[in-house]
């Protein structure tokens, strides 16, 4: 399977990336290359323009930032599996990427690409919903900031266009310490989610829950918070009963169903991960 | 639009270094088979799935299938070619299969290596687990992975004493 022919490009900046985005029609951008590598190959992908972003240095970084942690566009998996900002601030975002695909792929997939390739069941858009992610996007305009809960216009169709790129992506991460737990089910390791499911609790003094946060992929065409069990949970017991009445909410999801998965087996997949994922949590949060 | 243009790209092969013109659609797996006749690296699936064509890119494991050659411009790459020492010793991992029958037709055998060889280099004291999480990507139809893995298991065991 050959990939077909294309004209390459490899800007060394965003300025001459966006110059070209402004410029190119029928442009693909090539990132870590592990989702549109094989629809290339496949001829899913029939692009008259490739431009490579990975000679652009400055998109591959992890720094602290206020109110959050952010992570440039080109940051491989690999790289933040092992980064100790992430591990520190973000530790769910490290359980699931172990999640996604292996070795020999996250060494070169990118977070931003995922972000744009937006696969339903992808674990990275989730973990970006848990922590209402800012996306920070590039322009010949400029650059301009979406919400991850306005990035995701429809099935794979993030909120960009065409002469523009996603350079950045802002994590809100809380502050103070939180447990965290990620599950996910999928019928061989290193596909794609059926469903995953991520959480994270904060506690009070007292022990009672004073923040929690959970997102699920698989379920629609982008990661949906379910925010009404959040709110449930936010003020009460930290028990076994609080876990699984807050994960019964994820049983009234609207779920997508295909030739293989019926909707109602996704829904209840995303009922016991959700549980399972709180689980975790809560069981992190004490310590 | 010519978009047959060919690209100069100079690379460094199993310690050799390599100038070449390159169609920018052709990827690296193929690059490495026709153009520089290194066809240990297998071709099995072509979309990053099947594991056989991983080669180690400037030290970390890569699909050569979802990589552009032309993307490779400037990298140091090592195939299972490389693997053994330039006066035919064997690398361990491929003595180890050699030893406890890590292969039967072969044929996703060079991404096994390349797999296992850097991983168990990065941490000769890798445990089962690790050894089956790295080859978690590489796909077998012959052996039930049983015999990689103790194959594995026993390069591990050879590089901790070589080390």
């Amino acid at each position: 399977m050959k990939a077909p022919p294309f004209a390459y490009h490899d800007p060394r900046s965003v300025e001459e990336l966006t110059g070209l985005l402004g410029t190119l029609e029928n442009v693909r951008i090539l990132a870590g290359g592990q989702s549109l590598m094989p629809m290339l190959n496949m001829r899913y992908s029939m692009p008259d323009h490739v431009v490579d972003i990975n000679r652009i240095a400055d998109l591959d970084y992890v720094r602290r930032v206020e109110g959050g942690l952010r992570i440039g566009a080109m940051t491989r998996q690999r790289t933040l599996e092992r980064d100790p900002l992430v591990a520190q601030y973000a530790p769910v975002l490290v359980e699931a990427l172990h999640w996604v695909g292996h070795v020999q792929t996250r060494s070169r997939g990118t977070f931003g690409g995922s972000l744009c390739h937006l696969d339903p069941a992808s674990e990275q858009p989730c973990v970006a919903a848990l922590f209402d992610a800012t996306l920070h996007v590039a322009g010949a305009r400029g650059e301009r900031d979406v919400s991850i809960h306005d990035w995701v216009l429809g099935y794979m169709t993030p909120a960009i266009e065409p002469d523009e790129a996603l350079v950045g992506i802002t994590l809100r991460t809380w502050d103070g310490p939180h447990g965290y737990g990620f599950e996910e089910f999928a019928r061989r390791h290193g596909d794609y989610a059926i469903v995953a499911a991520g959480a994270l609790v904060a506690l009070d003094g007292a022990g009672k829950i004073s923040r929690a946060a959970i997102s699920i992929a698989g379920v629609d065409v982008k990661p949906i918070r379910l925010t009404e069990a959040e709110t449930m949970l936010t003020g009460g017991p930290a028990d076994a009963g609080a876990i699984a009445a807050a994960a019964e909410v994820a049983r009234g999801l609207e779920c997508m169903s295909d030739a293989q998965i019926s909707g109602d087996y996704r829904r209840r997949l995303a009922t016991t991960l959700t549980r399972r994922a709180l689980d975790k949590a809560v069981k992190r949060a004490r310590g | 639009m010519d978009v047959e243009e060919k690209r100069r790209i100079s690379l460094v092969v199993n310690g050799r270094k390599i100038e070449r013109e390159v169609s920018p659609r052709k990827h690296l797996g193929d690059f490495l088979r026709e153009d520089l006749r290194l066809t240990g690296t297998h071709l099995g699936c072509e979309h990053g799935v099947c594991g056989s064509c991983t080669v180690i890119a400037d030290g970390v494991l890569v699909r050569s299938c979802l990589m552009l050659a032309i993307q490779a411009d400037g990298m140091v790459l090592r195939t299972v070619e490389g693997l053994a020492e330039p006066d035919g010793t064997l690398h361990p991992i491929q003595e180890a299969f050699h030893e406890k029958h890590g292969l039967q037709c072969g044929f996703c055998t060079p991404g096994m290596l390349t797999t296992l060889a850097a991983v168990i280099e990065e941490n000769p004291s890798i445990d089962e687990a690790g050894i089956r999480e790295a080859i978690s990507g590489n796909i077998c139809r012959c052996t039930g992975y049983e015999t990689i893995v103790d194959a594995a298991l026993s390069a591990a065991a050879t590089m901790r004493q070589g080390a």
